[in-house]
């Protein structure tokens, strides 16, 4: 039994368990627990298991085949070197949040139907929340509370999705999705929010680099990362994927470029990235996907060891925008050297990790002959090493010296960094075990003397134009406005546009029907006799010519009015007689 | 968060104007001897034969980044705003 535990289950029984523990009960803890489902997911067999019976379906919350144990084993091994970095912690609350996070990615990732899938997915929406609002600061807050609506707003198209899915095929299962339509392309959009595809992709960027430095660490490998899996599963080969990877690719860099923060620059990197994976989806061959998987893995790595040394910086210095920053290799230079690794890893510098999986994809896309998607790619890749790359270590750690003196990061945050650093340079140089555990088998060799020249030439002429232009890449205090404009601004806008009109509306009215005509019928009914009478004569006047004395008319209506002195005449008589006929002759 | 006692050490190896110089120089060479093989060797093409002309990629790679700043720094214009841009 214990060759099929549920690896989610362990994260889940572990953040309980973290309530009882003491401190160093704890410590302990939270690194057995991705050791522990790091070893069941090697013992896992492909098959399905876990099944249960849920609104009348057939359900499982266990698939194995080799896609969901390329992915578990990645999150796992990142859960590791996180918690490792997060050993200072002493409280649980942090703790408990990010294992339970953990366990519904790995949840979702290994559950095999829709509806498992979809539990799984808003436990994490809702658990990677608490990472962001322990840092307990307005701005963190506020960052939060936008985070969890986003997500709310995609899981709701994800569930309105998976139901009318449901409702059309009458199957629950979590296969690849080969029926366009709306159920199919409401699940999509449910899944590119949490991709973070633009324009539903200002999340990332707004709530990241506001989490806790921990959090921020543990939040960058799997909201995403849970995504790619879903995209692979349900929408490999999907064409439409391969624009939103190429637009994704290109925009993630542009904000990356433009930012101050470092931790933002680095949340628009992630967003670069998983285009590329998100564009080796649309590509679909076997080759692609295995590229994208392959890609994942890496990122993951390199991404979370990219936040570790960002992270390390912020916890030293207590800083994260480069104009305060600068200068740091002076006192920290085992950091600027995983910074410098990892951030050759993500440029797909040779004999790194990136540079044995992203190729694969573009190679992919050559392969089926899409010159755009090559084209785009390319000029990504160079972009990359443009703002992670150099961008990144240059205004951290080099650039002007702001006079801090941090020092070291503690030891076990270094362990941590030089953990992945290894992971890095080992999946560069040796690539091979994570070629064997790709869903498809893989005939790629990225180590050409012809491929890997090309690669140097389009780096290091990349560096080259940096520092050529390095008067226009100078920092300046700003944030750069993106799609999250709608929700911030636009929101306060469009409430302020609504208060100006409706509140005008009613202020109007109000002085319309409580003021005007009340008074003016006041002015009216005080003396309605005389008024009339003004006003025919006003109107006869009017008809006439106008050669009457107007204000001597008015006084004697006025007088006439108020001392009821009425000429009676004759008419009146004539009247009163008749009446008196009238009823004289009615008694009778 | 430092203890006073435990003052780090401090490195200013690149504070010194001749080993940037020196740094620039290695950066230089590495550049000209990463584009030397290609007039030496022919090169497979994916998509064009102007792949194959020596220092492509080079200049591919540079051209690129030139865009990509160019294009940023105009964007920066309409984009950028002061930091307290969504507190007021």
């Amino acid at each position: 039994m214990i060759a099929n535990l549920h690896p989610s289950l362990l994260f889940f029984a572990g953040a309980l368990l973290l309530w009882l523990l003491p401190l160093l009960g704890r410590r302990i803890l939270i690194l057995l627990v991705p050791a522990a489902a790091f070893a069941i997911i090697t013992q896992l067999e492909p098959g399905t298991y876990y099944g249960y019976q849920l609104f009348g379906f057939d359900l499982n919350l266990l698939r194995v085949d080799k896609l969901s144990k390329a992915f578990g084993y990645v999150f796992t091994i990142n859960a590791f070197a996180c918690f490792l970095f997060a050993q200072h912690l002493k409280t649980r609350y942090e703790h408990t949040a990010a294992l339970a996070y953990i366990g519904a990615a790995l949840g979702a990732v290994f559950a095999s139907d829709l509806i498992s899938l979809y539990l799984f997915w808003e436990v994490m929406a809702v658990t990677s929340t608490f990472l962001v609002l322990a840092r307990q600061t307005e701005r963190a807050y506020g960052a939060a509370f936008r985070y969890v609506m986003v997500h709310i707003f995609g899981g709701l198209c994800l569930l309105a999705g998976i139901v009318l899915q449901i409702n059309a095929t009458g199957s629950v299962a979590f296969e690849g999705f080969s029926l366009h339509g709306l159920p199919t392309y409401l699940i999509l959009l449910g899944f590119l929010v949490n991709a973070a595809a633009p324009p539903f992709s200002a999340w990332l960027s707004d709530a990241y680099p506001e989490a806790t430095v921990t959090g921020g660490i543990i939040m960058t490998a799997y909201t995403t990362k849970t995504a790619v899996y879903t995209l692979i599963r349900g929408f490999a080969g999907w064409e439409i994927l391969m624009v939103v990877g190429c637009v994704m690719a290109i925009y993630g860099i542009i904000y990356a470029i433009l930012e101050n923060d470092m931790r933002r620059i680095l949340a628009y990197s992630i967003i670069n990235q998983v285009g590329f994976m998100i564009c080796g989806i649309g590509i679909g061959t076997a080759m692609a996907i295995s590229g994208a998987v392959a890609h994942a893995f890496a990122h993951i790595i390199y991404k979370a060891l990219l936040w570790m040394s960002a992270g390390s910086v912020l916890y030293m210095t207590g800083k994260s925008k480069c104009t305060d920053l600068g200068g740091l290799y002076k006192t920290m230079p085992l950091t600027l050297i995983f910074g410098t690794v990892v951030a050759l890893a993500i440029s797909s510098f040779p004999f790194l990790s990136g540079y044995t999986t992203k190729p694969m994809i573009i190679e992919a896309g050559v392969h089926e002959g899409f010159f755009w998607v090559w084209l785009i790619l390319e000029i990504a890749s160079a972009g990359v090493f443009l703002h992670a790359g150099i961008k990144f270590p240059y205004f951290v750690f080099f650039a002007k010296d702001n006079g801090l003196r941090p020092g070291e990061p503690p030891k076990h945050m270094l362990l941590a960094m030089a953990f992945l650093s290894f992971i890095c340079i080992f999946l560069g140089v040796y690539p091979q075990p994570l070629y064997d555990i790709l869903p498809y088998a893989v005939d790629f060799h990225a180590y050409t003397f012809g491929h890997t020249l090309n690669q140097f030439q389009l780096l290091m002429f990349s560096a080259l134009a940096f520092f050529m232009l390095l008067p226009l890449l100078k920092r300046t205090e700003t944030i750069s406005v993106d799609t999250d404009w709608f929700y911030r601004k636009g929101g306060r806008l469009f409430v302020a546009g609504c208060d100006k009109f409706f509140n005008g509306l009613n202020n109007w009215g109000a002085a319309l029907f409580f003021d005007k005509i009340p008074g003016l019928l006041a002015k009216f009914f005080a003396d309605p006799g005389a008024n009339l009478q003004k006003h025919c004569v006003h109107l006869l006047a009017d008809a006439v010519g106008g050669e009457t004395d107007m204000k001597a008319q008015e006084a004697a209506i006025e007088h006439r009015s108020r001392f009821g002195a009425y000429p009676v005449g004759v008419g009146v008589l004539l009247a009163v007689l008749c009446l008196s006929v009238m009823s004289f002759i009615f008694f009778m | 968060m430092v203890p006073e006692n435990n003052k780090p050490e401090v490195c200013t190896w690149f504070d010194h104007p001749q080993n940037i110089k020196r740094l620039k120089i290695g950066f230089y060479i590495v550049l000209a001897l990463l584009v030397l093989p290609d007039f030496f060797m022919h090169k497979h093409t994916l998509f064009s034969s102007i792949e194959g002309w020596p220092g492509f990629y080079a200049v591919f790679g540079f051209i690129s980044c030139v865009a990509i700043i160019l294009i940023s720094k105009l964007l920066g214009f309409a984009l950028k705003k002061k930091e307290d841009y969504y507190d007021c």
